[in-house]
């Protein structure tokens, strides 16, 4: 079943072209991988799957994406809801300066839950989901600016998962990490595609080939070409994917 | 050759550091001597130039000031930080106002508060003057360290938060607020320093009245005010240095007070 | 850019054309020693042998290197897996005519039973579709890898006629039985190395097709 479904979907900032008539549908429970070199707008389309492009000045889009068939560009749909859906991991870790149970609590918080119980559980469920709940489970209180990048990253989809959402996004989730981190994050991501819908903007191609089903590639903001991974990387279709992922592009 | 430098720069250290110990030294040396008991009563009367009521009066200005002075700043630095669209023509003005503002001599400051709050709007010297000169005079400062702060406030921070699904207001008290807190804590405290060390501005407004003020309408004077006055009448010159030593010693105690309350809030974080 | 991996991947297939030509030379050798019961020379094949492995072991592990520190994909991954591929069949090529030439050796001090007619033809045969194979690899050439798919039915048809005429013979000349079962075995030789001819050009299809030929 396709969880997300994007239509036509262009969006200008100011007078630059950002994303030329995007059409792509994502399945449930996949993991799908976005590529392409810096400024392809592949960053652009993830953030336009949570409106956080709403916050760019300027930004203007036409056509619509479709979540569970419902348009999330159209009249009356709440985009607290919407992020509350869609949670979203970025490429620095940036947990808020507060203690590690704040940091997982601020969203149940602001979204209304005030018990203590509750929180508490959904505190150590998310850090159970993200894989990191025995390493921290002693430090609640502890600053969460204190542990490792690495451990930081968890954190962050911990953060993303306490708020329940359906879908992930994440945008280079692991660009700021060493390997053994960057494994670990992989090895969750995988984990975690069995309950979520996942979209993944990356760099590092390798990974894209490792972890994902499906992988678009974009490039000057057009999505060239749209596929399983095992395809793309093995027999790509479009002359432009060939070249950039051999690494003989331009 | 880096040696040269290496000493060069030691030099220039061991200036600044003499020269403040010049000074200090000097003021205290001068002013111990001449504290006495009697200074810390509650009358001023000739005989006995008492700063008990200067020091009551600076602690009121700068409280008022800083009642008045600190959420304007602070909101002002929010709007220009956090709301404003990108080419707003306000915002260059409100730039432009603050930056302007803050290159003025104090005493510019008093004699506006004068034509303006004493003559004008008929305050007389007085506490409210006083505060509201003073008020106009460190908006500046706590507007631009409030910028500052807020600027250096890593956007990662708001992203992760509207991204959970909290709104702009949220996302402002909640974590940008605490992260860019040690920061306008810091305009705060410049703030008050400039307050406690001000004569020019104040002799206009809040006046120079011995006692301590009785009401907003009630003139009064600060320890710097008192100090200033003491050494011009040239009656109480001990005396006036004997002030300068109390007007150190309350500077010192709001610079460790404000160290202290930032490493306590850059901590908790 | 990636010009450091491009000239590996032109050492790769210069090794591929090299191995393509010790093979090549095998076979044509080892009909020769066949026919003109050489024994030095079947000796001088058998020896070869050694040097086909160890380009097989060469290329390997070339490949392998690459795998790992190149990390290819797309058109590069199916061409040094299919690279992985075709060596082995090259060195079972290799193999076999280390086989004939055995049986050379063998057969160095006896009469033929007939003269030798079908089986240089299939030699013949056999050569033709390794030698395209190869160049089909060499110059990327999915026609010749075509043909050479489709000219194996050619071996194929002439190892049924060699079988056939055996069989006629050994039932009237029980003696030479033993002759008759080697020279067999020389051509079901060529029909395995015909058929692995096919095998690399199936690879050399799905290296640059990137899909496995379909008949």
């Amino acid at each position: 079943m396709d969880k997300i479904f994007i239509k036509n979907f262009n969006l200008y900032y100011d007078n630059f072209h950002a994303l030329k008539n995007i059409n792509m549908n994502i399945k449930e429970k996949e993991i799908t991988a976005l590529i392409g070199p810096s400024g392809c707008g592949k960053s652009t389309l993830l953030k336009s799957l949570n409106r956080m492009n709403d916050l760019v000045e300027g930004c203007r889009i036409e056509g619509d994406i479709f979540i569970d068939d419902k348009s999330i560009y159209g009249n009356g749909y709440d985009v607290t809801l919407l992020r509350k859906r869609i949670g979203m991991v970025f490429q620095k870790p940036n947990p808020f300066p507060m203690s590690i149970y704040d940091n997982i609590a601020y969203g149940p918080r602001i979204h209304g839950i005030k018990n203590k119980q509750k929180l508490d559980q959904i505190v150590e469920r998310s850090l159970r989901a993200a894989a990191i709940w025995d390493e921290v489970k002693d430090d609640l209180k502890k600053s969460a600016l204190r542990i490792s990048g690495g451990q930081q990253q968890r954190l962050c989809i911990a953060r993303a998962l306490a708020v329940e959402p359906d879908v992930l996004l994440m945008d280079e989730p692991t660009s700021a990490l060493d390997p053994i981190s960057t494994a670990k994050i992989e090895e969750l991501v995988q984990e975690l595609k069995k309950d979520y819908t996942i979209v993944m903007v990356t760099h590092n191609m390798q990974q894209a080939a490792r972890i994902s089903d499906k992988t678009g590639f974009m490039l000057n903001g057009e999505l060239i070409e749209f596929g399983k991974t095992v395809d793309m990387f093995t027999v790509p279709k479009d002359k432009r994917t060939e070249d950039y992922i051999t690494g003989r592009f331009g | 050759m880096s040696k040269l430098v290496r000493y060069i720069i030691k030099i220039s250290a061991l200036i600044t550091f003499g020269i403040l110990f010049l000074i200090i030294a000097y003021i205290l040396i001068r002013g111990i001597p001449s504290l006495k008991p009697s200074m810390f009563q509650w009358e001023y009367t000739s005989e006995n130039v008492s700063l008990l009521p200067a020091m009551i009066t600076t602690i009121m200005i700068v409280f008022l000031t800083l009642l008045i002075a600190t959420p304007i700043g602070v909101f002002t630095g929010f709007y220009l930080v956090e709301y404003s669209k990108r080419d707003n023509k306000l915002i260059e003005i409100i730039r432009m106002a603050t930056e302007t503002l803050s290159g003025i001599p104090s005493i510019v400051y008093g004699l506006f508060g004068m034509l303006l709050f004493v003559i004008r709007l008929k305050f007389q010297y007085s506490l409210l003057a006083g505060t509201l000169t003073a008020a106009i005079m460190v908006l500046p400062l706590i507007i631009r360290a409030t910028e500052e702060a807020l600027l250096s406030v890593d956007n990662a921070y708001r992203e992760a938060s509207f991204a959970l699904g909290a709104g702009k207001v949220t996302t402002i008290f909640r974590v940008v607020l605490p992260a860019a807190m040690p920061g306008i804590l810091s305009g705060i405290i410049l703030s008050i320093g400039r307050v406690i060390g001000e004569t020019a501005a104040l002799m206009f407004t809040l006046g120079t009245a011995t006692g301590i003020p009785k009401g907003l309408f009630s003139s009064g004077r600060t320890l710097a005010l008192h100090m200033y006055v003491l050494s011009t009448e040239g009656f109480h010159v001990n005396e006036s240095y004997a002030t300068g030593v109390i007007l150190l010693i309350l500077v010192l105690l709001i610079n460790g007070l404000s160290t202290f309350l930032s490493n306590k809030l850059t901590k908790e974080n | 850019m990636r010009n450091r991996f491009d000239r590996e991947l032109d050492l790769l297939n210069e090794q591929l054309i090299e191995m393509g030509n010790l093979i090549e030379s095998a076979i044509k050798t080892a009909v020769t020693a066949l026919e003109e019961q050489d024994v030095e020379l079947a000796k001088r094949i058998v020896e070869k042998d050694k040097e086909v492995d160890n380009m097989e072991r060469d290329i390997e592990r070339r490949c392998l290197k690459l795998i790992l520190q190149q990390q290819p994909v797309a058109r590069d991954l199916r061409l040094i897996s299919s690279a992985l591929k075709m060596i082995t069949d090259m060195e079972r090529i290799g193999d076999q005519a280390s086989d004939i030439s055995e049986i050379a050796i063998r057969l160095a001090n006896v009469k033929y039973v007939k003269e030798l007619v079908h089986i240089p033809q299939m030699a013949q045969a056999t050569i033709k579709i390794v030698k395209d194979s190869i160049d089909s690899f060499v110059r990327k050439d999915t026609e010749l890898a075509k043909e050479v798919i489709f000219y194996d039915d050619k071996v194929d048809e002439l190892f049924d006629i060699i079988k056939d005429e055996l069989v006629d013979i050994i039932r009237e000349d029980i003696e030479h039985k033993e002759q008759i079962v080697d020279l067999l075995m020389v051509a079901k030789y060529f029909e395995r190395i015909g058929d692995h001819a096919v095998n690399i050009a199936e690879w050399v299809y799905f290296a640059i097709e990137g899909e496995h030929f379909r008949y």
